[in-house]
């Protein structure tokens, strides 16, 4: 996925746009990720239940010439974890977030997913998925096998789907050092699921920033989190659930991190990077370990 | 084995060089360039604190598994009795030796790393 910040100029007015394009074929029906299409819709739909975004400006049409693509306004702010977590400009508005991101979360959850071709997750598909791809590593990690089984074990009773964000984390929020939350970005992998999906992937410590004293995103607590969606209307979530969705986070983005090494170690791709982050495959291993020991 | 220069000398001197022509690389490369330098922390620190690290956990493995064998052997055995359920979280012994094991290589891999255990 390409993503180019431009500005448009016309008649002595100036804005400030983003452009992403996708510049080779693509699959709706297989893909995880949704067409850009499906995403320009979800944005719309976020701004109409009051959630805040990088209002869409333009979907591509053919005419365009620029394959699928859509351009929406360019909001400022910072999105760099680090910075969001440790920066003096963030001090003030660092209190407030959780509660924010706990409303945000109530209002795309709020989203009617009519007419939306949005797939279904819930944690007994996921752990299945990522265990598949675990096992096509070829890793013997006995950390993760513990994960996975203690995981299946304990699969929470289902709740009603609702329409997820599904990549919700500090990283892909714009915040404003006054307002807080500008924008939720990255609208991609939105999928139907378990409400508490959403509100534990930004718990996951590895989006914490050093700051694993803080449970949201590195700058909040749970509580707040969980007062702030039941407050806009999100129903009362209890934090074992969130703790159950947040170990398989963790499980989860070590999977990932597997994966990504695995594409180096296979020749896929050639980079420093690919392979360097196989070993934070350890810091998922290390949380999954004190999730563990916690209970869950 | 030569120890002067010691294999680690060597990988933090190559460190230091890719550190001091950084700032005047493009973006990418620069980013780039401060990955290659956390990799060569990672080869580093695995050179001076593996060997007693991989001895402590196939130390921590036997006892678990009352079974002699290399890390390896060890590890894939372990691996197949979690599988297999004939061990799990409340086994006696098995998370404190994970947790032994894992606190030692994330010394290696990212000695910064902070993480706690939640508090329910």
């Amino acid at each position: 996925m390409e993503t180019w910040a431009f500005t448009a100029v016309a008649e002595g007015v100036r804005k400030d746009l983003i452009l992403r394009r996708r510049p080779g074929p693509f699959d709706e029906e297989t893909s995880r990720s949704t067409s850009l299409a499906t995403e320009a819709a979800l944005i719309r739909a976020a701004e109409k239940a009051g959630a805040p975004v990088a209002p869409l400006i333009h979907l591509a049409v053919p005419e365009d010439g620029l394959g699928e693509a859509h351009i929406t306004l360019r909001i400022s702010g910072e999105t760099l974890g680090r910075k969001i977590v440790s920066d003096p400009k963030f001090e003030t508005v660092r209190p407030h977030l959780a509660r924010q991101c706990g409303q945000i979360l109530a209002r795309i959850h709020s989203i009617s997913p009519v007419g939306l071709p949005l797939k279904t997750a819930d944690a007994g598909e996921e752990l299945d998925r990522y265990e598949a791809v675990y096992r096509a590593t070829g890793a013997e990690r006995p950390i993760l096998e513990l994960a996975f089984q203690h995981l299946r074990k304990s699969i929470p009773k289902p709740l009603p789907d609702v329409l997820l964000h599904a990549d919700f984390r500090n990283g892909n929020l714009m915040i404003d050092p006054d307002k807080g939350v500008a924008a939720v970005l990255d609208w991609e992998l939105s999928h139907l699921g378990d409400p508490a999906e959403d509100l534990s992937w930004i718990c996951v410590n590895s989006w914490r920033f050093g700051r694993s004293d803080k449970p949201v995103g590195g700058f909040g607590d749970y509580q707040d989190l969980l007062e702030g969606y039941a407050e806009a209307g999100g129903g009362e979530i209890p934090l074992s659930r969130v703790l159950y969705w947040q170990t398989l986070g963790s499980l989860k983005w070590g999977v990932m991190c597997l994966m990504m090494y695995e594409s180096y170690a296979s020749g896929g791709t050639v980079s420093v990077e690919r392979p360097m982050i196989g070993r934070r495959v350890s810091e998922t291993e290390i949380d999954l370990v004190h999730l563990m020991e916690a209970g869950l | 084995m030569i120890e002067h220069p010691k294999a680690e000398e060597l990988v933090e001197a190559v460190a230091k060089w890719i550190d001091s022509v950084r700032p005047n690389l493009p973006p990418r490369d620069a980013f780039l360039a401060r990955v290659a330098v956390n990799v060569l922390g990672v080869v580093g620190r695995e050179l001076t604190l593996g060997p007693a690290a991989e001895a402590n956990a196939v130390r921590r493995l036997s006892a678990l598994l009352g079974q002699e064998g290399d890390f390896q052997a060890l590890n894939a055995q372990l691996c197949e009795a979690i599988r297999d359920g004939e061990m799990d979280v409340e086994t006696p012994g098995l998370l404190a030796a994970l947790k032994a094991n894992i606190t030692e290589q994330i010394a290696i891999d990212q000695p910064n790393y902070s993480s706690v255990r939640p508090t329910t």
